[in-house]
């Protein structure tokens, strides 16, 4: 990694940090289970390093490890987009509850 | 995210990008061999969906650990086979940030591991303390962090890397060992955190901007909840991972309360239930053992056929996760519009008949506001006791997970009526209906 790539990584990073507060410190209370599950879910995005691990044969033992990232990352994104999108159609409108 | 409206619809487009990601991923030129790739996705696939179908919502807080678990171990692994694939040559820069994802990533997978078996009660939650443990454990940190510096400036020794990822892993069970049940809220944010800053550490050692966005997010939203825990709990973060609360908490003592609990009978509950004119409940972590949701909404049901105004107040740290109470309340079908906050419910008590408190104890208990030298001095409570009356739906006689006596149970306005909650609630519905 040089320097350069360094810094526009760096800058990514504090823009990202200051979206995210942005973004979560407006999420209310009523939503925070769904809210970490769904953050969850998108830090599965980890799995696009473990599939390049698990891709490019460097060698045996890298593989080995990339292939169990990858069944872990994978869990994550699934399960976590899965168990979200199930929460949030149970958050329920009045009028909608009561017609059920 | 900001509403739940909304929120689906974000929801859809976050799978959508992140599909477009990983297809964008698998065309990288340094991939030759895509069967463990596919093989990878197929299992993890399965495992995922078989998770997100058939855990139970009460479950929800042992999931969302193991899932910590599962993502800080890709990590882990992905920058230990970075590691690896090099002999240990990096540049101190990349090296930098790959020691960040593996210590991250390694202390957060066992302590999540640990906190998850906490949770699923294959250990017991109460903390686990001895003499000298916070020394001995920012000795093992201080440790890891040295091995970590020396492996940066001088690069390649392959025992020594291992040696760190080892302590690492030591270190994450040793940090969640001594904190109780009840403060498992703040952990399960703080290991968001961490499990969020490992994925981004590892888009800084393979440069993707994707990864770094997407771990930045996680970690972000991880710590901006620990910290509101931390504050629904009047207590530092500091207190909460060193202070080992349950342990502290019996040495003070804070005055025995003497006095005796009222027990009441269910038909007089019922009767009171029946004609009063707002009800509040308050449910805690004893709702989601009790799997009791389903009887509170139909007792719920009741009461509003009859009239009744029917609230329910809930403290941001009830239950084991951030917001689990209202998932599983949402879950039992109670529309959202009827889940009140602990600021926007505080003021109604005074005018409130009857509050049901379920399987809540530290969240209501009085002592918090009025006795400076309690533990949890401080808290802020659902103040139930200013309401007309109160009763309160408990197990037992015994304490709560702090372990601290709750003066709210010997005051005259509160009734206690022992037995499981979802029976005693099951009973109470057909009780009212005769009313």
């Amino acid at each position: 990694m040089t320097s350069e790539t360094l810094i526009s990584a760096l800058y990514v990073f504090a823009l990202a940090a200051f979206l995210g507060y942005q973004v979560i410190s407006r999420v209310p209370p009523l939503l925070h289970t769904p809210l970490m599950s769904a953050t969850n879910a998108i830090s599965g995005i980890s799995l696009v390093g473990s599939i390049v691990t698990a891709g490019a044969h460097y060698n045996t033992v890298s593989t080995i490890l990339g292939f169990i990232a990858v069944v872990c990352s994978t869990t994550n994104v699934v399960g976590g987009f899965v168990i979200t999108d199930r929460m949030l159609k149970m958050f329920r409108r009045k009028d909608i509850a009561k017609k059920e | 995210m900001s509403h739940p409206e909304t929120a689906k619809r974000g929801m859809h487009l976050a799978e959508f990008g992140m599909l477009m990601a990983i297809i964008g991923t698998l065309m990288h030129h340094d991939i030759v061999s895509y069967t463990w790739i596919l093989a990878g996705l197929a299992i993890g696939s399965v495992a995922g969906l078989a998770m997100g179908v058939w855990v139970p919502m009460t479950a929800m807080p042992q999931r969302t650990a193991l899932s910590h678990a599962f993502g800080a171990f890709a990590a882990a692994l992905v920058g230990i086979s970075e590691f690896y694939k090099h002999g240990g040559h990096l540049e101190k820069i990349t090296m930098s940030a790959l020691g960040f994802e593996v210590m991250l990533g390694a202390l957060t997978t066992t302590g999540s591991l640990l906190a998850f078996a906490k949770l699923q009660g294959l250990v017991r939650g109460t903390p686990m303390t001895y003499k000298g443990q916070n020394v001995f454990n920012m000795a093992l940190l201080a440790v890891t962090v040295g091995i970590f510096v020396y492996l940066v400036v001088v690069p390649g020794s392959m025992p020594l890397f291992f040696t760190m990822v080892g302590l690492a892993f030591v270190f994450g069970l040793l940090l969640v060992m001594p904190i109780g049940s009840a403060d498992m809220p703040v952990v399960m944010s703080l290991l968001n955190s961490y499990a969020g800053l490992a994925s981004a550490a590892t888009g800084f050692v393979l440069s993707n901007k994707v990864l770094i966005i997407a771990g930045t997010l996680d970690g972000f939203s991880g710590f901006i909840l620990s910290v509101l825990m931390c504050r629904a709990m009047n207590r530092s973060m500091t207190n909460v991972l060193f202070g080992a609360f349950g342990s502290a908490a019996t040495a003070a003592g804070a005055g025995e309360q003497h006095g005796t609990m009222r027990e009441v009978g269910l038909d007089d509950i019922a009767t009171q239930l029946a004609y009063a004119n707002k009800v509040v409940f308050v449910p805690g972590y004893g709702l989601a053992t009790a799997q009791a949701q389903h009887a509170v909404r139909e007792l719920a049901d009741v009461l509003e056929k009859r009239g009744v105004t029917v609230k329910y107040g809930i403290h941001p740290v009830a239950g084991r996760m951030p917001g689990h109470m209202n998932v599983l309340l949402a879950e039992a079908n109670v529309p959202y519009s009827a889940l009140y906050e602990l600021e926007q419910i505080n003021p109604e008590f005074p005018t409130t008949d009857v509050a049901v408190v379920i399987g809540a104890n530290d969240v209501v208990n009085p002592d918090a506001r009025d006795n400076p030298g309690s533990p949890i001095a401080g808290m802020p409570i659902l103040e139930v006791d200013r309401s007309k009356s109160v009763v309160v739906l408990k197990r037992g006689q015994g304490k709560g997970f702090s372990g601290l006596e709750n003066p709210l149970f010997f005051k005259p306005v509160t009734g206690m009526l022992y037995g499981d909650a979802k029976d005693t609630l099951t009973r109470l519905v057909q009780a009212v209906q005769h009313a």
